[in-house]
């Protein structure tokens, strides 16, 4: 990789930073809502472990995989959003009249959302560790964890700048928003996949790859080091990454449309 | 090709149409020689800003071809770009960073090293006049401190050619006149050509070495300003009744003089026949019919007149009128 497209790409990403982190309308809904969310349910579920099987007997425990792969959800919108704002003002174009290359742009879009990831990640577990949580896999766990939901949020900001490039519209980007969120609560991130009793929600349960995402966020959190669901949350997070920086390089190729 | 043609611009047959068969240029031919300031005049909707992208290599032409600083603008989009500097319609800006942020973040995309991204960038605030208001975010900033940066961003990699879409437009006279006189100096001092689309008359008039005018996707006329106005030749008489009641006896009075043309509500007007008429006789002709007139205005040709000449319609409004909005 040439040195300019390490420039290119640096200077992007300092960008993408300033401006995550100068939003306080991104960066307080990103840390507030899913800790609200996950406050409530904690609070009003917390007799859950007491069905017979439960794998834990720290509901906030079991819970805390919830704010980290929601903050996750928007990383998509904010990246989205962020794109499709450069296209609706013209910025883009600024940047297409430049010897600007795709991938430093890509790579400097997601560059903040994976900030923002990395920001609601220590966030969220220094508040469950505050509320008594304790991570099983320790502090190398913890930050496994980390890296683990910062892949994730690359995957969603990657979905997030697909549909801003497809649109170019950030409304259309932030209507996604609430389809992102059934899909997440139809996982396993209430309850373990095997103790729903519903047929089809269990069905699925298991066949939507947010659940992988949430049970290798919280192996490492109740249970300690468990290969098979780190393997799993790690290919379906690193699948959701390869396909959204796929997909958002092949729009952006197309979105240029410069000669 | 010569150097002069090297640097500056050239179009034949320049077409773009869009899904649906909307054609937004239809057939442009054009040539820009190197340090002239060319104004693409026309409402909105009239095919300039499409002309523009195409010509900045954003969007491919459907027909046609053009070379911009001796380069292919399809075939050679990326030694095009190396050569132009450009501020589109809108100065396309983020609200969360600062003017100097700006200037850097454009000084690293083109290649510039460390240091002379940091002497550039704080040589181009000074010229706009933005030194002072370099660590301010630009959501503080006024329209036309953006279309100062703007401008300033353009000129980072030192082009040899510089596309300005409507630079001024919503900008209050004295930013307006700051500007005009940058571009001026651009071009005069630093031979820059410049390529300026504007809907402004007076813009045009005032910076243009040459004026294409542009009307429905086609060039309708071109030709320095003084020349296109001395082609439409003569000029209108507009006279105000003290009495409203008397637009139409003073209309008539008018009529002895030339053909009628449009004029604001209360008021009468005549474009003058050729040679021998003035003012004195139109004064005389009033005054013998007991008309209390309370104004009376010689107009020279403007490229308002132009403009109607060529396409039957005033420029102000015609956007609105043809319905479109341009791509």
């Amino acid at each position: 990789m040439s040195s300019m497209v390490l420039t290119q790409m640096a200077s992007l990403s300092r960008r993408s930073v300033l401006r995550v982190f100068r939003q306080p309308e991104i960066i307080v809904p990103a840390l507030l809502f899913p800790l609200l969310i996950f406050g409530f349910q904690a609070a009003g579920l917390g007799s859950a472990t007491k069905i017979p099987g439960f794998p834990t007997n720290s509901y906030v425990s079991f819970l805390l995989a919830f704010p980290l792969v929601q903050g996750s959800l928007f990383s998509a919108v904010a990246a989205g959003t962020d794109l499709a704002r450069d296209i609706e003002t013209g910025f883009l174009n600024r940047l297409s009249l430049t010897p600007m290359r795709p991938t430093a742009l890509l790579a400097g879009s997601l560059v903040g959302v994976v900030a923002l990831g990395f920001l609601q990640s220590v966030v969220f577990l220094t508040v469950g560790i505050i509320f008594g949580v304790r991570i099983e896999a320790g502090f190398l766990g913890a930050l496994v964890l980390i890296v683990l939901t910062m892949l994730t949020a690359l995957g969603f900001g990657g979905i997030g700048a697909i549909l801003a490039l497809w649109t170019g519209s950030g409304e259309a980007v932030q209507g996604i928003f609430p389809l992102l969120l059934v899909s997440f609560f139809l996982s396993s991130i209430l309850l373990p996949r095997d103790l729903i009793q519903t047929d089809w929600f269990r069905t699925v349960a298991t066949y939507n790859p947010i659940s992988y995402l949430v049970e290798g966020i919280r192996s490492l959190i109740i249970t300690g080091w468990d290969g098979h669901a780190l393997l799993l949350g790690f290919l379906v997070a690193g699948g959701l990454a390869l396909v959204g920086i796929s997909g958002a390089a092949l729009s952006l190729k197309g979105r240029l449309g410069r000669t | 090709m010569t150097a002069s043609k090297a640097r500056g611009i050239e179009a034949e047959g320049l077409v773009r149409k869009f899904k649906g068969g909307v054609t937004a240029v239809d057939g442009i031919d054009l040539r820009v020689e190197e340090g002239e300031i060319y104004g693409f005049l026309g409402p909105n909707g009239a095919g300039k800003s499409t002309t523009v992208l195409m010509l900045t290599t954003l969007l491919p032409p459907t027909e046609g071809t053009a070379r911009v600083a001796g380069y292919d603008i399809v075939k050679e989009g990326q030694k095009v770009r190396a050569s132009i500097g450009a501020a589109l319609q809108e100065a396309a800006l983020d609200p969360f960073l600062t003017g100097l942020e700006h200037v850097r973040l454009q000084a690293a995309l083109q290649g510039l090293s460390r240091g002379e991204r940091k002497k550039r960038g704080d040589e181009l605030l000074e010229r706009v006049g933005l030194s002072e208001a370099a660590g301010r975010k630009i959501r503080g900033y006024s329209g036309g401190m953006k279309r100062r940066l703007d401008l300033a961003l353009a000129l980072v990699h030192s082009p040899r050619i510089l596309f300005l879409d409507e630079p001024t437009t919503g900008l209050d006279p004295q930013s307006r006149a700051a500007l005009w006189d940058e571009v001026g100096r651009l071009a005069r001092e630093d031979g820059v050509t410049v390529f300026l689309t504007t809907q402004y008359l007076e813009e045009a008039d005032a910076l243009s070495d040459r004026v294409g005018i542009i009307d429905r996707g086609r060039i309708v006329a071109e030709d320095t300003p003084a020349a296109l106005k001395a082609g439409i030749g003569r000029p209108s008489v507009e006279a105000t009744p003290a009495d409203r009641d008397d637009v139409g006896a003073v209309k008539r009075v008018l009529e002895q003089f030339g053909e009628e043309i449009s004029a604001p509500s209360g008021s009468a007007a005549v474009r003058l026949k050729s040679g021998g008429v003035n003012l004195t006789d139109v004064v005389r002709a009033l005054d013998k019919k007991d008309l209390n007139i309370s104004g009376l205005e010689l107009n020279e040709p403007s490229l308002d007149d132009v403009y109607l000449a060529k396409t039957g319609r005033k420029l102000e409004g015609a956007g609105e009128e043809a319905g479109e909005d341009e791509a």
